[in-house]
């Protein structure tokens, strides 16, 4: 804590200098202190910054969702039949390759600019990492599990819902994070390009020269970040690892 | 009364790419009867656990066949419970559900919870039914696991070197729950081990198996009454019976991984490769 605030006092001064010296333009570099009086004007007095985080969350956990969905389902097929694996599994690591803002202009061309383009690169963006790691964690799963559970009569779709399944969630939950990750900056780059959210209030900002209000985007995305790492994922994850041993 | 019958059986694996096999072992026959312990004794890479899993039906034998209760074995069933060599527990579920895993196939809800409390009071863990896996120690997992496979009440019980992974006192104290509960379920038992005290102390006989290529060596029975001591004479010759022959096989083992450097009967130190004169003379 005394860390970020020496860090943010240290900043207000070289701001406060360079009023009186002009190292830079006086109009790019902004102020921590007005940073902060732009988050509170545009939360609670014209309410820019809640409608645009409100459009940006919304088409987050859409996209995250249909990841997260499509990817384990899409892992579970590449995990158990090996003709998908050779077909579709090679495919799905050339997709992965490619960074998702990448099918913006496509999307641009078929749905607009809106939200449906825009979700949809989420998506794209959590997909291919939720695969592999569904893939990964299903084929990974000790096999003395599965040889014990035949034994007690188990076997085809059976073994792998009642065994394989939940053997592998230490492995979704990773891909389920760095799909949330993924998701998040795809969201970032397509909105910059495309309308409505914070991406595009940040390129908005920026058009009106007011670099308070960028950092202050820059902070509500960096607050949302590390809410999601250290309150959520991390929670998660620290139970579900110290119950599947692997703490 | 026979129960598990074990006629010519091979196994045999192959690599493709390599088009090469390995055979494990080869022409083995056995007969076991209902409600025998028997212990499968060897050294690693006899293929003992192999058989066993044939026998679970986990694997399936290149030649010969396994019949058990008059059926020929072609995959697991409900007759056959096996106690792995890890605990082979499910991490996700507390050690109740754990042990109702294998019963909620067979009956409902109710009777599998009753069933499986039952089973885990005969292993003493009844303080434990609520813990999951990774809170237990080595010994309360296996013990949770043998409750496991006794509550779907096979007739055959198959174990892996189910103790070899646990400490000496641990290990002791198991071995008197499992002739408790053999002697209380007439279960037909076969038992994996490397260790020849454990397989004494256990079984009604002894399959001794040897290696390069796996096959029955010699089959001794135990004549000594139970509970047994390790300390009595007849205990302490057997063993050395047992030793001797084994003794060969593990010879083998270690010239096979070593090659001919090794030798047990001198000290591996002062013994020089050179000194080979009059060896193949």
């Amino acid at each position: 804590m005394l860390f970020f605030i020496t860090l943010i006092v240290i900043w207000e001064i070289i701001y406060r200098l360079n009023l009186s010296f002009e190292f830079f333009s006086v109009t790019a570099f902004p102020s921590p202190l007005q940073s902060v009086r732009e988050l509170y004007l545009g939360f609670f007095e014209t309410g820019i910054l809640t409608e645009a985080l409100v459009t940006s969350f919304q088409r987050l956990i859409v996209g995250f969702v249909i990841a997260i969905i499509v990817g384990s389902l899409l892992g579970l097929v590449l995990a158990r039949s090996k003709f998908a694996d050779e077909t579709l599994g090679s495919l799905v690591i050339a997709l992965q390759s490619i960074p998702s803002i990448v099918w913006l202009p496509i999307m641009l061309m078929l749905f607009g600019g809106g939200n449906s383009s825009i979700i949809i690169i989420v998506a794209l963006g959590g997909t291919w990492v939720m695969t592999s790691n569904m893939r990964l964690g299903i084929k990974s799963v000790q096999p003395i599990l599965i040889r014990a559970a035949r034994t007690m009569g188990y076997k085809g779709a059976e073994l792998v819902w009642r065994v394989m399944i939940p053997a592998s969630v230490p492995s979704f939950l990773s891909g389920t994070r760095l799909a949330w990750a993924f998701g998040w900056r795809a969201l970032m780059a397509a909105e910059l390009i495309g309308s409505g959210g914070l991406g595009r209030t940040l390129m908005d900002a920026r058009d009106f020269y007011n670099m308070n209000l960028v950092i202050a985007i820059m902070i509500i995305i960096a607050v949302i970040g590390i809410i999601m790492e250290y309150v959520i994922f991390d929670r998660i994850e620290k139970k579900v690892f110290a119950r599947w041993g692997l703490a | 009364m026979t129960d598990v019958v074990i006629e010519q059986v091979e196994k045999t694996f192959f690599d493709k790419t390599k088009d090469t096999s390995f055979t494990v072992f080869q022409h083995i026959d056995a007969e076991i009867k209902s409600g025998e312990f028997v212990s499968l004794l060897g050294p690693s890479g006899c293929g003992k656990s192999t058989l066993l899993n044939i026998i679970a039906g986990l694997e399936s034998p290149t030649k010969g066949k396994i019949t058990a209760g008059g059926a020929e074995v072609t995959g697991p069933g409900p007759d056959r419970g096996v106690v792995f060599q890890e605990s082979a527990l499910m991490p996700w579920l507390s050690v109740l559900d754990n042990v109702m895993f294998g019963l909620r196939k067979r009956m409902k809800k109710e009777e599998a919870k009753e069933r499986a409390e039952y089973f885990l009071k005969l292993v003493h863990l009844s303080k434990f039914i609520h813990a999951y896996p990774h809170e237990l120690s080595g010994g309360m997992k296996q013990r949770v696991s043998i409750a496991r496979t006794l509550a779907f009440d096979p007739d055959i019980l198959l174990m892996d070197e189910p103790f070899g992974a646990l400490d000496e006192q641990t290990r002791s104290m198991l071995h008197k729950e499992v002739m408790y509960i053999w002697e209380k379920t007439k279960k037909t038992v076969i038992f994996v081990t490397h260790n020849i005290r454990e397989s004494i102390l256990l079984s009604d006989r002894i399959v001794l198996m040897g290696t390069r290529p796996g096959r029955i060596v010699e089959t001794f029975d135990v004549p000594l009454e139970r509970p047994r001591k390790t300390s009595s004479a007849a205990f302490g010759k057997l063993e050395e019976q047992i030793q001797q022959k084994l003794a060969v096989e593990i010879e083998k083992v270690m010239k096979e991984e070593l090659g001919d450097d090794y030798n047990s009967k001198k000290s591996a130190l002062l013994y020089h490769t050179d000194r080979d004169m009059g060896n193949h003379i």
